[in-house]
């Protein structure tokens, strides 16, 4: 037999299209990567449930709000999905969540910014779901078999997020003058940060290299930043939203949208923890995970009481 | 697969059948600390779009997997017998509904 514990036949399964498995041998490398990657992706759809958790009591209507309640309550189980997907390479849930509170985890940098009035409950859905769409519906091919899973069973759900979002900006835009120069507005604040969502351009981008080599990441930044805004400016065109880029313009020879400078500052000032919401969102996170402390304690003495009774019915 | 010792409760894993007749399938795993919260979890986590009729959880400590190690000796005999297949028999010219 030979030996499966190498990096060479562990990249040769990679290469024929294996999938690798929780059991299965793999580079340290490779788990590292994956951990930080689920986890971080993890951590976002949990924090990413606040911006929107803010406007329950206040949607517009009954029907709004039962959809805005059940669209996070998605988010939540995505947020489970993933940290079970990252607890099958040794990581704890504890341990994530430790992670996150110290800031050595990261949660995606979307989030740290606020959600001002409704058009924003638009925007998110329809933008920034729409974003995570095309790098999720990639992920659905990553060579890591709970990853894999994971996505496949979230871009089922996710497409309801996304629609429910479109339908609100349409819902304005057909709405008062006011209504429409809010949904703009939305769109105006929404637009560079979702395209920030896909991360650094190629050439800049610290992770990529044994990320694609792996196969956990198997279309580049670019190329699905370029899908995204290829399918949204239609999207804002029909119902007459402005995309809020000056160099947006139709290149007949490569078929995209060309697209004008992304300001990276803006991108890297928000990471360092200077958006406006960073710290209101973990704040947020860790009030209310030490404040839910007594509710894991209950559970936990009631499991050793009613483990007890059974010593005492078998004794 | 392993059981967690923190704050955070067991692992139990979470086996899912989409219709009645058909096989529970593996949907993922939950964390609780009793059976019942279990099965309370795995409801709200796997079927909130009418994905199950019947959920079955189990401790995942409790389950034994083969090692992917072993591979070769478990999987590969079955491909020398080959006349365990259909295929491979040579059925006479003409032989219908067969």
């Amino acid at each position: 037999m030979h030996n499966e514990h190498t990096d060479q036949h562990f990249q040769l399964r990679i290469d024929t299209e294996g999938h690798i498995e929780p059991r299965d041998y793999m580079p340290e490398g490779y788990r590292k990567h994956l951990i930080r990657q689920i986890s971080q992706h993890a951590h976002s759809e949990v924090i990413g449930m606040q911006p929107e958790g803010n406007w329950i009591t206040r949607a517009p209507s009954l029907r709004a709000k039962q959809i805005l309640l059940a669209k996070i309550q998605d988010e939540g189980g995505h947020g489970l999905y993933l940290y079970s997907a990252a607890e099958t390479l040794g990581i704890s849930r504890e341990e994530m969540i430790e992670q996150l509170h110290s800031g050595k985890a990261k949660y995606s940098n979307i989030f740290n910014y606020p959600a001002l009035n409704w058009a924003d409950i638009g925007a998110i859905g329809w933008l920034v779901d729409g974003a995570a769409i095309v790098n999720q519906v990639s992920l659905q091919r990553t060579s890591y078999g709970p990853y894999s899973r994971a996505m496949v069973r979230i871009c089922k759900e996710e497409s309801f997020h996304q629609r429910q979002g479109y339908e609100i900006m349409a819902k304005m835009m057909n709405g008062t003058k006011e209504q429409k120069e809010m949904a703009q507005d939305a769109m105006n604040r929404w637009w560079w940060p979702a395209l920030m969502m896909f991360g650094p351009h190629d050439k800049d981008s610290p992770h990529t290299g044994d990320a694609v080599k792996w196969k956990i990441k198997r279309e580049s930044n670019d190329t699905l930043r370029q899908k995204f805004i290829d399918k949204t400016v239609q999207q804002a065109e029909l119902i007459g939203l402005k995309i809020p880029d000056n160099d947006i313009k139709w290149n007949e020879k490569t078929e995209h949208y060309d697209h004008g400078e992304i300001d990276w500052n803006e991108f890297h000032r928000v990471i360092k923890g200077n958006g406006p919401c960073n710290k209101q969102r973990m704040d947020h996170h860790i009030k209310y995970h030490n404040e839910g402390a007594w509710v894991r304690e209950a559970a936990a003495a009631y499991k050793t009481k009613k483990l007890k009774k059974e010593e005492l019915v078998i004794g | 697969m392993k059981t967690t010792n923190d704050t955070q409760f067991d692992l139990w894993e979470v086996f899912i059948q989409s219709k009645p007749g058909l096989p529970h399938i593996h949907a993922g795993n939950v964390h609780a600390s009793d059976a019942k919260m279990a099965l309370q979890n795995a409801r709200d986590t796997y079927t909130r779009r009418g994905e199950g009729t019947s959920i079955w959880v189990v401790p995942s400590a409790n389950i034994r997997a083969s090692n992917p190690d072993d591979h070769e000796m478990l999987f590969d005999p079955s491909n020398e017998k080959m006349f365990r297949h259909p295929t491979f028999y040579t059925m006479p010219e003409g032989a219908k509904n067969i």
